[in-house]
């Protein structure tokens, strides 16, 4: 099974270069004893990959649960004797509520109530391979696995209870955990059915059959599953943990990015008693009872690093552009062309060239990277906050030299993410230090690692070119993307003659996934564009952009955000005020922002008064946990339009703390409304990404409006507005 | 290996297979300056063994096994590791352990000693002020102190009091929101 061919199902939900990494064997780990021993009695239903079954099938073989456990699971879920459904799915919670929305998936298919379902999440002891909780595909692609699963559960218990009742199947009817004959009046609960039964099936993981106009339980909204415990403080992420014995961690960080340890003289802090010390290479960490002795401990090393020369901020754009580099498959270059460039031009009356540039900024989950790493009997046990359990296991099976299954990675649900913890820095520093201790050791990051040890969101440098006629019809677009990514690099417009490359650069920082990849600096170059070429012409930015915009779902979504902001009434009632609208595709969703800002050139001082945003993901699972996260993902957007920006120097970030890297806070942020164009007839996409894209083109767009400045840089305003 | 910590049984933070409700300290904890510390937590006393350069966000968390409160940033900048000392909120990653004498302290697992819902905690569960939940207990104690003072917040005095609490997921409009819910609930509960 190809990772790439997974994804493809959802093309527009393809992971970028940042997010897809060679993956580990798709072994599914547990043999079939195992797993029985694991579910115990009951019912069990596990999802086949497509794929996987199709091959099966044409092989005349089916295969069921009494042969060979499939190798290609995908998920499965479990009714126990008791009547309680667990689901086992390696998909992560990292505060975007997919264990909710999963939740509600199951509960739908199954006829049961949400309270009555348990998720385990991201244990790959557990749960089946899964390539990781990014590229908003939880929902279109987990929820219907596990929705068939559920529903096949469903059929599974009609079938008991026929059998029970000594009645022809047809007509029974499964209600709200109980199974109904409808003629006789009488019931009988799951719980009862399935008990002293040993049921399996595999079934193909494909579409779910309950369409989205009947759901009862999906597309109302859902509490946040275990919400209780995070308000009294009861939940324990990766570093709230203790096991027994446990003693805690802290690494040696040299000044600068690759430096090679020269010298290390620990003498003072091995003399600490109850203190280990590890070196390993350039890796120096400390082990002790307390984190205050860990500390102490660490204080009292001397080392000697050495580094070289390495780029500055200053030059970042520069470097970019001169460093570009060739890579194979995602990581490569890509060439977008329609039409001819020469044909386009030609029929154009007016030109417009942009140069638009993207700071890196640093997700800055709340939680740092935190791990609790423990061995047993040659076995590593670690539990850390990661969108890539298997990912993670791969890498600590690879460090220590172990095979897979011997690495168990458990990921409790996690104090934030946002694509930034696709990696196991932590887990792989815990585990060496508990190695070399003898002894379970949790790290937990502090925040100033966080900002300098993990990853960021790539820089880059656009260049756009648009030619349009005087009646606003564009006729040529030229777009190159240096470094920031691929991702919605494509027009969404209607444009007959376009050339769009994505040109991969070496970076002076290391560099990942965030939360909805390039397309949010895609979006805001092309969106700024689109509004200084309405501007050339004359139009208004919202008029233009429908005028060159066939896609019916896009432009609804344009007009309902337009609708709701007042758009078309809009006018300036005070000096400063202005007004803009971007909008777009990404990973099947549809997004629209208008926003409001008050400028002041005079102080510098910006504002966003009011943001509006309309999204079509298709048809919605949870409204009220949407509603959040596109009023979240507004207001993480505010801090890359405005403000966030990573400086760095030979090698070091000189601004990884939160008193000299500025968050959005209550007071940067605006009254949102957020509108839901709900469209039941379309499969339901992932949320939590691409409502981030229309935030920053609308604001540029509206502090051109109100300043008449072009801003074309992220963050714009990082030290109040230069116009 | 030298065991203590509490002299009162924790209550209520329980949660992972793994999580030991006693806290250790080996004998290298005890170079430098140190003491028995008593401290007031949650209306039980605790003794604890530790420098009292010690931070009270440590202790709490590593020593006592209060884990609601979190470490963010170290630096008294994002609130995360908020409790309320002496009913005032305050920033336990930079306080001293050894400053807080025997004045009361209020963690996140004390604030309904009841084991029901506070009225803070209900609203944040009925607004979903809550993503991924790491700023809550921090959000939540803060409020409870702005509550205190001012039964009746607007939405711009809840900004002004809560600026220095950082939701990275983004739900400040729905925390306001839940304070806001909070307060007519209380107001409920006191006529």
């Amino acid at each position: 099974m190809n990772t790439g061919a997974r994804v493809s199902v959802f093309p527009q939900a393809e992971p970028e270069r940042y997010e897809l990494t060679s993956s580990p064997t798709h072994r599914f780990q547990p043999d079939r004893r195992e797993f029985l021993k694991l579910a115990g009695g009951g019912i069990v239903v596990a999802c086949v990959l497509k794929e996987v079954w199709a091959a099966q099938e044409s092989g005349g073989s089916r295969r069921g649960f009494s042969e060979a456990l499939p190798q290609e699971v995908s998920a499965w879920l479990h009714i126990g004797e008791d009547g309680v459904v667990t689901v086992y799915t390696g998909k992560v919670e990292v505060g975007q509520n997919t264990r909710t929305a999963l939740t509600q998936a199951v509960a739908e298919e199954l006829r049961a109530s949400p309270d009555s379902i348990h998720m385990v999440m991201g244990d790959t002891d557990l749960t089946p391979f899964d390539m990781g909780t990014f590229g908003s595909r939880s929902t279109p692609v987990m929820s219907p696995q596990l929705r068939r699963a559920a529903c096949a559960a469903r059929e599974m218990l009609i079938d008991l209870a026929a059998d029970k009742w000594k009645i022809k199947r047809a007509g029974l009817v499964a209600i709200d955990g109980k199974i109904t004959d409808p003629l006789t009046r009488r019931t009988v609960a799951y719980a009862e059915l399935v008990k002293g039964q040993k049921l399996a099936k595999a079934i193909p993981a494909e579409d779910p059959l309950t369409p989205a106009s009947e759901w009862k339980v999906m597309g109302k909204p859902q509490p946040k599953v275990d919400g209780r415990d995070f308000v009294t403080g009861r939940h324990r992420y990766a570093s709230d943990l203790k096991v027994p014995g446990m003693l805690y961690g802290k690494v040696l960080r040299p000044n600068a990015f690759g430096a090679m340890l020269v010298s290390l003289d620990a003498r003072e802090a091995k003399a600490m008693p109850g203190v280990t010390i590890v070196q390993d290479g350039d890796f120096v960490g400390v082990a002790a009872a307390t984190p205050e002795a860990a500390t102490r401990a660490l204080a009292a090393l001397r080392a000697e690093w050495k580094s070289s020369a390495q780029p500055s901020g200053r030059e970042l754009f520069d470097d970019l552009k001169k460093n570009t580099v060739e890579g194979e498959g995602w990581e490569g270059r890509s060439d977008h062309d329609v039409g001819s460039m020469d044909k386009g031009r030609a029929e154009a009356k007016h030109q417009l060239q942009a140069t638009y540039t993207v700071a890196y900024i640093a997700h800055a989950p709340l939680e740092p990277r935190a791990a609790v790493a423990e061995w047993k009997d040659g076995k590593l046990a670690v539990w850390t906050g990661t969108q890539r359990p298997f990912g993670v296991r791969s890498e600590l099976a690879q460090v220590f030299r172990l095979p897979e299954d011997q690495v168990r990675v458990q990921v409790p649900d996690t104090g934030g993410a946002y694509g930034g913890k696709h990696t196991g820095e932590a887990a792989v520093e815990a585990a060496r230090l508990s190695r070399a201790a003898g002894r379970p050791v949790k790290l937990q990051w502090t925040r100033e690692e966080e900002f300098t040890w993990a990853y960021f969101r790539p820089a880059g440098v656009i260049d756009v070119a648009g030619w349009l006629r005087d009646d606003g019809a564009v006729t040529a677009w030229e777009f190159h993307n240096y470094n920031s990514g691929a991702s919605a690099i494509a027009t969404p417009y209607d444009i007959p003659n376009q050339h769009i490359q994505f040109h991969p650069a070496r970076s002076p920082l290391r560099q990942g996934s965030y939360r909805a990849l390039a397309a949010t600096a895609n979006h805001f170059a092309r969106e700024s564009h689109m509004d200084d070429l309405a501007h050339l012409v004359k139009m208004d930015p919202l008029e233009f952009r429908l005028k060159n915009l066939k896609d019916a779902r896009l432009r609804a979504v344009f007009e309902a955000a337009a609708q709701k902001f007042g758009w078309a009434a809009r006018s300036k009632s005070s000096k400063g005020q202005g007004f803009g609208i971007a909008g777009g595709i990404e990973k099947g969703g549809y997004v629209a922002t208008c926003a409001e800002v008050s400028a002041d050139a005079g102080t510098g001082s910006v504002r966003i008064v009011h943001a509006v945003t309309a999204f079509d993901c298709g048809a919605v699972v949870n409204p009220e946990q949407l509603r959040n996260q596109i009023e979240g993902a507004n207001v993480m957007g505010i801090g890359g339009a405005l403000f966030e920006a990573i400086e760095f120097e030979n090698g070091s970030i000189l601004n990884g703390r939160f008193s000299r890297y500025r968050l959005p806070r209550f007071s940067d942020v605006p009254s949102i409304e957020v509108m839901l164009v709900d469209r039941k007839d379309q499969v339901s996409a992932g949320a939590g990404e691409t409502p981030i894209v229309g935030l920053a083109p609308a604001v540029g767009n509206a502090i051109f409006d109100a300043t008449g400045v072009r801003l074309r840089s992220l963050p714009m305003a990082p030290k109040g507005l230069k116009v | 290996m030298k065991s203590f910590g509490s002299v009162v049984p924790l209550r209520g933070t329980g949660g992972f297979p793994h999580s030991s409700r006693r806290s250790r300290a080996s004998p290298s904890d005890r170079c430098g300056m140190t003491r028995v510390i008593e401290l007031q937590v949650n209306g039980s006393t605790y003794r604890v063994d530790v420098d009292a350069e010690t931070s009270l966000l440590s202790v709490l968390r590593d020593h006592l096994d209060l884990t609601g409160a979190k470490y963010g940033c170290g630096e008294g900048q994002c609130g995360a590791c908020t409790v309320l000392i002496g009913g005032l909120p305050r920033r336990s990653c930079i306080t001293r352990v050894g400053v807080v004498g025997d004045k009361p302290i209020t963690t996140i697992e004390g604030l309904s000693p009841g084991g029901g819902l506070h009225p803070l905690q209900r609203a944040f569960l009925d607004a979903d002020a809550l993503q991924c939940g790491y700023c809550t207990s921090g959000m939540i104690l803060t409020a409870a102190a702005l509550l205190e003072t001012t039964p009746h917040p607007t939405e711009r005095e809840i900004a002004h009091f809560m600026e220095g609490n950082i939701c990275r997921c983004g739900t400040y409009l729905r925390i306001i929101a839940a304070i806001r819910q909070a307060a007519k609930m209380l107001k409920e509960a006191r006529s």
